[in-house]
């Protein structure tokens, strides 16, 4: 029978048909993963052909150095060979090559093994993602009422908790976040200085930028810049914290020592949060104040006196209890959506990751929900 | 080594089941790990969970510290239900538990001796002083004497678990439990830590619960064992480890023991 004709190199790769009606696969020259591994389209007609060969036999006497690429080939043909019903005689291939391909045929594909590709449909996938939410949603109450039972017992004296843990995330999250707070709220001071003198000049009430830096830090920007800044910094830290205590068993060791994790973990980051929100808040608004300052003097040619009466005159307790409440509240949210995240933590670095990531954006979103909700309170009682 | 025969060496109240699991299964969503284990831990006993990688071995050890509540079945304690009581009586029972996890599981954040002070800080009443001569005495006890200022991450994975073992034993449990101590141990470190467990069961009294695969372990201080298939989820054999190895009926017991044997 004529030799089927040679579109791969034909030095590395021929087929041809033996009298006897066997397939010979002949190798030559040099197969390396660097050579790129041929197609095998040719050999998978010459298998279907029909008739049908009666099997598949190799001649390597020319195959000069080989590798994985030889293999991969190979086990790809041995495959189609298997399809098809051909049998294959290995025994003209280099002893290597033939014994690992034995090995790689040894353990049959397990069943299931290969995961089932096929996508749901939109309104199954939509359902899905219904459930996860609600699910989600059902966890996250579950966490708050624990978080509730954890206060609980810390009113009645029975948490176990270690007060050490609570100062030293006083620490952590207070004193060591003053430099990029000051930063922030003096150049968030600033930003609001200039975007109001832009427009108060028009009117000759350049003055005013005092009052609008002052109001808009005590009541709004302060607390919130605060809280965006500790979302990202502690917020995520305990998420990552706690998933890796999670990964390392630390909190089944302390489960199984009677400290509920609750008590021992979430409660003192809790409480640090709680405490040193209003404080880097009211510290926050002061150092704004201070960059409208900066700008109101040097800029819009106010006096000192004038800007610093203005200032003091236009903020009242109302405003600043108003702040406060905010920078209260937002403390709760980033601790919990925090402390969520890493006790929700799966127990692989990956998902340590994920959950400091989704802390953040966690604390955000409960950040800005509350704030606009704080927001419509505070203008139904006047406050 | 002499060969170690432990049955022999100890005696108060062997026959005493401390540990009886009843018809335990367990899993994760749909998914089976176990089913239907049955079996008894003698008091004073070492008694080792054993099975290939997979088989849910260590899923089972924490259904029986409450880690992992069962589908079905249950864990008594001298004949008291775990899963059945109360949380305060759970409390109670978790008490008398101390527990080697696989990674040590010591709190990163606090030196060893706070690691080790951290159960008798909060379940005794010793001054801070005291807690501090206990936890160095504990320290001794598993070989690392002078270590009380060094965190976790400061000392080597052999090390890792003696401290850890150190903080199990805080409060003088009456029943260990080891997940895989020996997983990340060279075979000098792995045959140490065995000693200091059969050591520590001999001086101490305790119950011995270890959740292994190493042949060596088993076979050195095993007093009686379960052996957990991952094919049939479940039990396929119970016994001394060592008659199990001559005697098991069970072909995949028989070649799961008598791996690394040229016999």
């Amino acid at each position: 029978m004529a030799a089927i004709p040679q579109a791969h190199a034909p030095e590395r790769l021929s087929l041809a048909r033996s009298p006897e009606g066997e397939l010979v696969l002949t190798l030559a020259g040099s197969w390396r993963l660097a050579d790129g591994i041929p197609a095998r389209d040719e050999i998978e007609q010459a298998l279907a052909a029909s008739p049908a060969p009666t099997r598949l036999r190799f001649d390597a006497r020319a195959l000069a150095e080989w590798d994985t690429g030889l293999l991969a080939f190979l086990s790809g043909v041995g495959d189609a060979a298997a399809a098809r019903k051909v049998a294959v005689d290995a025994s003209g291939l280099p002893d290597g090559a033939r014994r690992l391909l034995a090995l790689a045929s040894a353990v049959p594909e397990q069943k299931g093994a290969r995961r089932d590709e096929t996508r749901p449909n939109f309104l199954a996938r939509l359902g899905e993602s219904a459930i996860d939410v609600a699910g989600d949603l059902r966890d996250e109450l579950a966490f708050l009422g624990e978080v509730a039972l954890a206060f609980g017992r810390l009113a009645t004296g029975r948490a176990r908790w270690r007060r050490s843990d609570f100062w030293l995330t006083v620490q952590e999250t207070g004193i060591e976040a003053l430099p990029i707070v000051s930063l922030i709220s003096f150049l968030v001071g600033v930003i609001l200085a200039f975007v109001g003198a832009i427009q108060l000049q028009q009117f000759g009430a350049s003055i005013f930028v005092a009052n609008l830096v002052a109001i808009g830090m005590t009541r709004e920007m302060g607390a919130m810049m605060t809280a965006v800044i500790m979302a990202g910094r502690t917020g995520a830290a305990f998420a990552a914290q706690l998933g890796t205590m999670r990964v390392s068993e630390e909190i089944d060791a302390l489960k199984t020592m009677g400290f509920p994790p609750m008590d021992f973990l979430v409660l003192p980051r809790m409480l640090a949060l709680m405490l040193m929100m209003p404080l880097l808040a009211i510290y926050a608004n002061v150092l704004g104040m201070l960059g409208g300052a900066v700008i109101g003097v040097f800029m819009l040619d106010l006096g000192p006196s004038e800007y610093w009466h203005q200032t003091t005159s236009s903020i009242g307790i109302q405003s600043f209890a108003a702040g406060m409440i905010k920078a209260v509240v937002f403390g709760v949210l980033v601790a919990l959506a925090g402390c969520l995240r890493g006790m929700q933590s799966g127990r692989s670095a990956s998902a340590v990751g994920a959950a400091a990531t989704s802390a953040v954006v966690t604390a955000i979103v409960f950040i800005i929900v509350s704030d606009s909700i704080l927001t419509v309170i505070y203008d139904l009682i006047g406050l | 080594m002499p060969d170690v025969t432990p049955s022999e060496t100890k005696a108060p109240a062997r026959d005493e089941a401390q540990i009886a699991v009843r018809g335990l299964t367990l899993a994760y969503g749909d998914y089976v790990v176990q089913r239907d284990l049955d079996f008894s831990v003698k008091r004073g006993s070492i008694f080792i969970v054993m099975g290939g990688s997979g088989c849910g071995k260590s899923t089972v050890l924490r259904a029986m510290i409450g880690l992992v509540e069962p589908v079905k079945g249950e864990v008594l304690y001298s004949g008291e239900s775990f899963w059945k009581a109360d949380a305060a009586e759970r409390e109670r029972m978790t008490r008398g538990f101390g527990v080697l996890y696989q990674q040590g599981a010591l709190f990163s954040s606090m030196t060893l001796a706070e690691n080790i002070g951290l159960p008798l800080e909060e379940y005794t009443d010793l001054s801070a002083q005291e807690i501090r001569e206990v936890a160095a005495l504990k320290l001794a006890l598993v070989g690392l004497k002078g270590f009380e200022d060094f965190y976790p991450s400061e000392i080597s994975g052999g090390m890792l678990k003696r401290a850890a073992l150190a903080r199990a034993m805080a409060l003088d449990p009456d029943i260990l439990f080891f997940d895989e101590p020996s997983a990340g141990l060279d075979p000098l470190s792995s045959r140490r830590l065995d000693e200091l467990i059969l050591e520590l069961r001999d001086s101490l009294g305790a119950t011995v619960v270890i959740v292994t695969h190493e042949l060596a372990s088993i076979f050195a201080i095993g007093d009686d064992s379960v052996f957990l298939d991952a094919a049939s989820k479940t039990q396929i054999a119970t016994g001394n480890p060592r008659e199990l190895r001559d005697h098991a009926e069970n072909e995949t017991v028989r070649a799961f023991l008598r791996r690394g044997e040229t016999a």
